[in-house]
């Protein structure tokens, strides 16, 4: 998956599976990933740091092909992540593949690449977008680590399932290093 | 030749020098430096141990201190100058001329290197710089074509680096004023070209319009790449004609013009985007390396190897082959 640049084809979340989110009670996927975010928040206080004033932001990522939104606010490094069905007031948008935001994060895909292109749409705020998007890049952030560093002694599995899904799927779900330096 | 190459964040640094970087360029988190923008760029502690780290790896640390200082604010550029000095920077990259009487006063030993900022684009300005203040280097504005560069290597001591990949500014730099007529701030004064907090971009139906300072400057329709959100690269009507007024929204590419420049007698190639992600970094240098130690070795360069690494845009090879409309 090499999509630095232009657009090229992003995997879509399959519609059958994404079928039983229509109707399967969100806030279970809520309390999840409003912890996970928090542990992210404390595994990298820098990020918040970097993104100053718009820390204090409301986001609503869109992803376009899963039947929820993610409303996230950083609150200055202790992150909150809402999801809603509809939308709700926020100081900026991004919508887009979930493919494209997780490769986004891990580095798969270059944001400014992904909005020229128009895989990415963001409305709203544009500093804060760029903010956050810059303080993620800089943070480095791997989720599949850090997830698999909070599960214990399912670390193994997690990561198993990660790379397996990763490569059935073609989604970026961990961050990777070039092997060779120069 | 050198390869110069953009790092926005400690992240990018290090990508970057991972990649093969020879030297890389980057600049402090505030309006001392020329891409002052929201989330980027280095704090004094990211800035001390990037270089440390940089140097391991045998790679050279630009700092750019490449705005013009404010009245009565000389202080905050006079600051960054000394601590660039006093982390071990390899260089800084300067414009005007008060900070470059500065730094070669009081940081002789600091290697000083002309910013495109200052557009000096011909011998004599570029050897009054040498002359008076010991620059080292002068990065030439995106102005000149190839058999000028030449030239003006053949009358200066002073080394010259070259933009070779990325995007464009319209006509000399440092000279333009564009952003300020819609936003008030401009790259020169305030390191910040069509500021992200006056962009706004609006999709309705599949168009998208992009806004700067409440001016609607360029509308796309479906599947249209995303309009640059500055003023030089907008889309205007006026009569019955409708077009680019200023410059065709295009990114620079002069790679299949690297054996000529190399002649030219420059002796860095600059890569913009110190905006772009860390993984875009270590891509456009991994595959830039390899360019260059192929032409340095003798060997014919990969054939169009960096055009799919462009922003998805057309590209053009600028003014090094002049063709005008």
């Amino acid at each position: 998956m090499d999509a630095m640049h232009t657009s090229e084809r992003i995997p879509l979340f399959p519609r059958l599976a994404a079928a039983p989110l229509t109707v399967l009670p969100l806030y279970p996927i809520q309390v999840v990933l409003d912890r996970f975010a928090k542990q992210v928040g404390k595994t990298h206080p820098k990020m918040f740091r970097r993104m100053r004033e718009h820390a204090h932001a409301r986001f609503e990522l869109d992803p376009t092909d899963l039947p929820f939104l993610i409303q996230i606010e950083p609150r200055g490094g202790t992150p909150s992540v809402r999801l809603t069905r509809s939308a709700q007031p926020c100081d900026a948008r991004i919508a887009g593949p979930m493919a494209a935001l997780l490769g986004m994060v891990h580095g798969a895909y270059d944001g400014d690449a992904l909005f020229f292109s128009r895989d990415l749409v963001i409305e709203g705020d544009t500093a804060a977008v760029l903010a956050l998007r810059n303080a993620i890049d800089a943070a480095e952030i791997d989720l599949t680590g850090e997830l698999a560093q909070a599960a214990g002694p399912a670390r193994v599995m997690i990561e198993r399932l990660s790379e397996y899904v990763e490569k059935r799927t073609g989604v970026a779900l961990t961050r990777h290093e070039e092997a060779e330096h120069w | 030749m050198e390869i110069v190459c953009p790092a926005g964040t400690p992240a990018a640094l290090r990508a970057a020098v991972k990649a093969g970087a020879h030297t890389v360029y980057c600049g402090f988190a505030d309006e001392t430096n020329a891409r002052n923008f929201p989330g980027l760029n280095f704090d004094r502690d990211e800035m001390e141990e990037s270089i440390a780290l940089a140097h391991d790896y045998g790679a050279k640390v630009l700092i750019a201190i490449n705005t013009y200082p404010r009245a009565g604010a000389e202080g905050i550029w006079h600051q960054a100058i000394a601590d660039a000095e006093r982390f071990g920077a390899d260089a800084v990259i300067l414009a005007d001329i008060g900070l470059l009487d500065h730094a070669a006063r009081h940081h002789p030993g600091l290697r000083r290197h002309l910013s495109v900022q200052a557009a000096a684009a011909n011998a004599d300005a570029i050897n009054f710089y040498g002359r008076e203040f010991g620059v080292k280097r002068v990065v030439l504005p995106r102005v000149l074509s190839v058999p000028e560069i030449a030239a003006i290597n053949a009358e200066t001591e002073v080394e010259t680096e070259v933009f070779v990949f990325g995007g464009l500014c319209v006509m000399a730099e440092g000279r333009c004023s564009l952003s300020s007529y819609a936003t008030g701030k401009s790259p020169n004064m305030n390191g910040v070209c069509s500021p992200a907090s006056h962009v706004a971009y609006h999709e309705t139906a599949g168009r998208l319009d992009a806004q700067l300072g409440g001016y609607t400057i360029h509308r796309v329709g479906a599947g249209e790449p995303a309009p640059y959100p500055t003023l030089c690269k907008g889309c205007f009507s006026a009569g019955d004609k409708t077009g680019h007024l200023f410059e065709d929204p295009v990114s620079l590419n002069a790679e299949a013009l690297m054996p000529a420049l190399q002649k030219a007698g420059v002796t860095a190639l600059k890569i913009e985007g110190r905006q772009r992600s860390a993984s875009y970094v270590s891509q456009v240098v991994r595959n830039f390396r390899m360019a260059v130690d192929a032409l340095d070795q003798g060997r014919p360069m990969p054939e169009g190897m960096l055009a799919r690494l462009s922003e998805g845009q057309a590209m053009t090879a600028g003014a090094y082959k002049k063709t005008w409309r």
